[in-house]
């Protein structure tokens, strides 16, 4: 799950991690208004979760999706040419995202730039603090080039941050005096955040000082469990749907665990682990697999009608091949789930179907005397031979 | 010998009350295995299906019927709890059925139970099989969520991320008149008990288990670990599988650990270090089995 920059900003304020001064704004009035109280010079950021918003050009002819002004009238008219209005960035393909709110923040002077990130890290089994003083570029290059230049600090998970350890990265770091007691404070704020809300990671890049003493968190990144967000109903909240794969909101409306790719052979499968395989397997016999979908271990015929109808309404679709390894699911319920599915959605296009497993006899019979046009396969090479061949014809 | 349980492993069930538990409870017990005592708080006293006692602490139980190992089925916000309660209480071994525990609370969980006595596997696995001399591999143990049918008392020791891949192995074995000596299903997220690694060693010590099948998938570096250890100290043929050549970066494919982050994890890599390692890699799911019975 992605959160907005604001909403970052707004999770920054509420632990008190110091961030730019600034708010989001709907409207243009609203965005000229937060400027004339920051005064000064500001920035205003259209909020959408891609990168490049800089970069990044607007269907009705605005360019960049950021801009500096010391003007708040200005900044007005920037909010009203992108509020509303849809952004591209390398990273939205060219449909673009809708721009419905745009961040107003003071625009700060950089004396140095930093990188300081928290993750949940699955060796070691514990949150990890990455830092660096080489901030506002790719870290992963940095890492990669100049190892020497990544602090790494492992914190016990019972024991938690402790104030030696703020200490040794802040000293690594170079901040001496009043700056590292700032940096100090940030840190600790930080670690709270990172534990209170359950993320996978905090990514502040850059982190930067400011000519007049200040550390500050410029920009940043959230990860959040996904196990965990049934207690934490206020990240949750966060989510913004219209900036998800529509197909994979009502996948996981139906419970199922849904992600779309680019190819055109849709592929239904139960267990996390054979899906992969089954997407794979397409790719090894010249296929390419157009969606990643696991059913679940214990999927009902419904589930199974719904996983239908997602698949379909993808216009790439040429072919569906459904795998099952019933273990303990019933091959008899898919194979009703599947008939009752190719009734309800008219389907048209070929369909392989193999099924493995408990009651596989009756699923079988089921499929057979449906009358249900389906293209049987005795294991899952013959399944996705067949599937690749049947879109080739 | 087979490894972690033998057909006669006591077995205690933490969450036997609820709809889940109790369907593979009563499937365990169907297949042979030791069922001997259930755990739902509050419940204590009752009897599962006339045969199983309950009681309200893994404490209690242990002490009342001498289990040594505990299958956990208690929802995942309960689940960590439910780890700690039997890594106290000194479990051998403790199964982790659950799928979608909380990763701060395994990390507790895994950090709390430090250099105990305890052994996890899982959480978000299928369980363990060691399959049994009767009709479809009854009379074995059975612990957690795979079907026991599709077993057969063999050589074959597999270990896995994934739940219905295991099947696929285990089944392509049966077929082939391989069978296994025991099924380890490890779990698909980030932070679990018990590494590919940890079983590969137990496999390469058992008597009965004369060849492996590991499959793994994109995300982590356990395979790579694994691999590099088996190389070294492994005499025992090793076949694999990765699942995830095709999944995209970045994006958690069901399983919470499966995930390319960074560059790294991907099925690529960890196939050449597989293979680095003179372990057999399969290039389809559909080709575990043979790959395994070619190099033996």
């Amino acid at each position: 799950m992605n959160i907005h920059e604001y909403q970052a900003k707004e999770l920054f304020d509420q632990f008190s991690v110091p961030s730019p001064k600034g708010r989001v704004a709907e409207t243009a009035e609203q965005a000229q208004q937060i400027a004339e109280e920051l005064s000064g010079q500001v920035v205003i950021k259209a909020q959408i979760h891609a990168g490049g918003r800089g970069k990044g050009n607007f269907k009705n002819g605005f360019k960049g999706g950021v801009h500096l002004s010391e003007s708040a009238e200005e900044i007005g008219v920037i909010a009203q040419q992108m509020i509303g209005e849809v952004l591209v960035t390398h990273q939205t393909g060219e449909s673009g995202k809708v721009v419905n709110k745009v961040m107003v923040a003071q625009a700060v002077d950089i004396s140095k730039e930093y990188y300081l990130a928290i993750v949940m890290d699955r060796e070691s089994r514990s949150p990890v603090i990455v830092a660096s003083t080489e901030g506002g570029v790719n870290i992963e290059e940095v890492a990669e080039k100049t190892p020497e230049k990544i602090i790494r600090e492992t914190i016990h998970p019972l024991a938690g941050l402790q104030p030696y350890e703020i200490r040794k990265i802040s000293s690594n770091l170079g901040f001496i005096g009043d700056t590292a007691k700032q940096f100090g404070r940030l840190l600790k704020a930080l670690y709270k955040l990172f534990i209170s809300c359950d993320c996978s990671l905090v990514e502040i890049n850059p982190l930067v000082t400011t000519p007049d003493g200040q550390v500050l968190a410029l920009d940043a990144k959230f990860g959040f469990d996904d196990n965990a967000l049934y207690r934490q109903p206020e990240i949750e909240a966060l989510r913004d749907p219209s900036e998800e794969d529509p197909r994979e909101v009502a996948a996981s409306e139906f419970g199922l665990n849904y992600i779309g790719l680019d190819g055109n052979i849709a592929c239904l499968v139960n267990g996390a682990g054979l899906a992969m395989a089954t997407m794979d397997i397409i790719k090894h016999f010249g296929g390419e697999p157009a969606n990643f979908l696991d059913v679940g271990g214990g999927a009902t015929e419904e589930q199974v009608t719904n996983a239908f109808k997602i698949i379909l309404g993808d216009s790439n679709v040429k072919g569906i091949l459904v795998n099952i390894f019933g273990g303990i699911m019933d091959c008899d319920v898919i194979a009703n789930g599947i008939v009752g599915a190719c009734k309800q959605v008219d389907l048209n296009i070929p369909l392989v179907v193999r099924l493995e497993g408990n009651n596989v006899e009756a699923g079988k019979q089921t499929l057979t005397s449906s009358g249900v046009n389906l293209i049987a396969a005795d294991d899952l090479s013959d399944a996705a031979e067949k599937a690749v061949q049947s879109i080739n014809v | 010998m087979a490894i972690l349980v033998q057909p006669d492993t006591k077995v205690l069930i933490q969450g036997i009350t609820g709809g889940f538990g109790a369907a593979h409870a009563q499937l365990s017990l169907e297949y042979g295995t030791q069922i001997v005592a259930g755990v739902t708080p509050g419940k204590g006293g009752q009897v599962f299906e006339s045969k199983v006692p309950i009681f309200d602490t893994v404490d209690e139980a242990m002490k009342e019927t001498g289990a040594k190992v505990s299958a956990i089925f208690v929802p995942p916000a309960f689940a960590g709890d439910a780890i700690m309660e039997s890594v106290d209480a000194g479990m051998d071994l403790i199964v982790a059925i659950t799928e979608g525990i909380p990763v701060a609370d395994m990390m507790r969980v895994c950090s709390m139970m430090g250099d105990s006595r305890s052994r996890l596997i899982g959480p978000n696995c299928p369980g363990i099989v060691t399959p049994g001399n009767g009709p479809e591999s009854s009379g074995g143990c059975r612990i957690g969520i795979a079907p026991g049918y599709i077993h057969k008392k063999g050589s074959v020791g597999v270990v896995s991320r994934s739940g219905t891949l295991t099947y696929e192995a285990v089944w392509q074995t049966t077929l082939l008149g391989l069978g296994q000596s025991t099924c380890v299903g490890i779990g698909g997220d980030p932070i679990n008990g018990t590494s590919h690694l940890d079983i590969l060693k137990l496999f390469n010590e058992d008597p009965e288990t004369e060849s492996i099948i590991m499959i793994g998938e994109i995300g982590g570096s356990a395979e790579e670990e694994a691999a590099a250890w088996a190389k070294e100290n492994c005499d025992k043929p090793i076949a694999a599988f990765i699942a995830g050549a095709t999944a995209p970066p970045g994006r958690r494919m069901g399983h919470a650990g499966a995930i390319i982050s960074g560059g790294k994890g991907t099925a690529s890599a960890k196939k050449e270090a597989l293979r680095e390692a003179g372990i057999a890699v399969s290039e389809t799911p559909s080709e575990m089995g043979s790959t395994l019975a070619n190099i033996l």
